[in-house]
């Protein structure tokens, strides 16, 4: 056991951290299809926010500039915002994380999506830091 | 670590197991380990510990003890045999609550009590200030290390960790040959204990607790836990502006005992019923977490109060919360609101405990 050392700790990085996403140094994920921008919590938000036990979702329609806050995630101990990462304006809502929030928790990039933004200007979107960057941010 | 904070002896075990620490009562406290409702749920189903050094523990000897607790507290210490605790109040002159304590008999004339971390210099120097003739008052808060050990397996537990030892009656108090203190009480609402040990063994005994089974819980399940249960917590549900009979804990205040201080108040408050109560709400329908300071709405919308202490309840996954409410809006079955972010989500005034086995 010796001999081979100790299992770097951060080898599951590339697992939490999808390289084909966008994020914000507030903890989002942005996922870009033509000008429809998926938003949530990345993996390492979900971690440190623990049980996800409400979430309030926006009002479809509703326009958003970057930095807003546009939902709210709860866990036992506290309520954190969910700020849009880039200008919109919502199309849609995930109603499978309002009726079941610990969705954000167990598949924070999947089924744990949390609204839909048709954005302003898809180029504010690659400004957002790359995995990498947000790797190095969270570290 | 930050330097005015203060760290707990058993701070080191809670950095091995990766506990989430933030500052609590002016110490650097674990408020979760791995999630806060697995921890909530290994204490009602099985066994959790928490550190509970940051609490105070004072020691009160002299021949006149008994006469000089008795006018200091609600309680009637005086009913307390040697090896027995009970739920005691101290309060100012106008009957508002400075601390809610457990004082155990120790001796014929010596009393052992826990105090809360947040008011360990206040109550001292309240008491110091009081302090009656041939009366030895001590605060031995930094030579414990503490841990409370709750849950259905707590006794189990016990038995493997002190084989030497029995496990003294609900509420009791015991030396154990070790130099260490067990009292037979808690904050969860399950059966358990609280362990004092002199600060340097606390680590040694918090691994022996961890390895006969209990689970690491921190600061955030012993809030859900004991909120589920209805217990005050003083600087939320308890206030020098409150009194225990608007707290709804006047089965904890002996008015025929003799006198103590605030005593006149209570009486009349008991007299003419209290104009505000410290009343348990609990939602109808799901909703988003109730936090203390959510305003509290009546039937027609108007604002009645704020909650004091409010949670989702990990046991029964609804919210709960207390509020001081004007005694017309504080009868049970109640219909009201609570507040959140504009939205107000209907709940409706019940009996405490909010959870029961």
């Amino acid at each position: 056991m010796g001999l081979m050392g100790p299992t770097k700790p951060n080898s599951t990085n590339t697992m939490s951290t999808p390289a084909d996403l966008r994020y914000a140094t507030s903890h989002e994920w942005v996922r870009l299809d033509g000008d429809i921008a998926t938003v949530g919590i990345s993996d390492h938000a979900q971690e440190e926010l623990t049980d996800v036990v409400f979430v309030e979702l926006p009002a479809v329609g509703r326009a958003v500039d970057a930095g807003d806050p546009t939902a709210v995630v709860e866990s036992v101990k506290a309520a954190s915002d969910i700020y849009a990462p880039v200008g919109g304006e919502i199309v849609e809502v995930n109603p499978d994380v309002e009726a079941d929030p610990s969705l954000v928790n167990t598949d924070p990039y999947g089924k744990g999506w949390i609204f839909k933004l048709k954005v302003k200007d898809a180029a504010h979107v690659s400004k957002l830091m790359d995995a990498a960057a947000y790797e190095a941010q969270i570290s | 670590m930050s330097s005015d904070l203060n760290h707990s002896p058993l701070e080191a075990a809670h950095v091995a197991l990766g506990a989430k620490l933030v500052s609590f009562a002016g110490w650097n406290m674990p408020v979760q380990y791995t999630s806060i409702i697995d921890e909530h749920t290994a204490v009602r189903t099985k066994c959790g510990i928490f550190d509970i050094s940051h609490m105070g523990q004072f020691i009160v000897s002299g021949p006149n003890a008994v006469a000089w607790l008795n006018g200091l507290l609600t309680n009637d210490i005086a009913k307390l045999g040697i090896g027995q605790g009970q739920y005691t109040l101290m309060l100012n002159e106008a009957g508002g609550v400075i601390d809610d304590l457990i004082a155990y008999r120790t001796g014929e004339t010596e009393f052992f009590l826990v105090v809360n971390a947040s008011m360990i210099d206040e109550d001292f120097f309240w008491m110091a200030a009081r302090q009656g003739e041939d009366i030895v008052l001590s605060n031995e808060s930094p030579l414990w290390a503490g841990m409370a050990i709750q849950g259905p397996d707590a006794a189990a537990i016990f038995a493997k960790v002190c084989p030497d030892e029995i496990l003294p009656p609900r509420n009791g108090i015991l030396k154990t040959k070790t130099g260490s203190i067990v009292c037979r009480t808690g904050y969860t609402g399950e059966d358990g204990f609280e362990f004092f040990s002199p600060a340097a063994e606390g680590i040694a005994y918090w691994d022996k607790f961890l390895a006969a089974g209990a689970k690491a819980c921190g600061l955030g399940a012993r809030d859900s836990l004991r909120l589920e249960m209805g217990y005050p917590l003083n600087g939320n549900d308890l206030s020098p502006e409150r009194t225990p009979i608007e707290a709804g804990l006047g089965f904890f205040c002996d008015l025929n005992k003799g006198d103590f201080i605030g005593r006149e108040i209570l009486v009349r408050q008991k007299e003419d019923g209290p104009a505000m109560k410290l009343t348990a709400l609990r939602y109808l329908e799901k909703g988003a977490p109730p936090r203390a300071h959510y305003p509290v709405v009546s039937g027609d919308g108007a604002v009645i109060g704020e909650l004091a202490s409010g949670v989702l309840s990990p046991s029964l996954m609804t919210g709960i919360g207390m509020a001081y409410l004007p005694a017309e809006h504080s009868k049970i079955g109640t219909q009201l609101g609570i507040e959140v972010r504009g939205k107000v989500f209907p709940a409706e005034v019940v009996k405490k405990p909010f959870y029961k086995k």
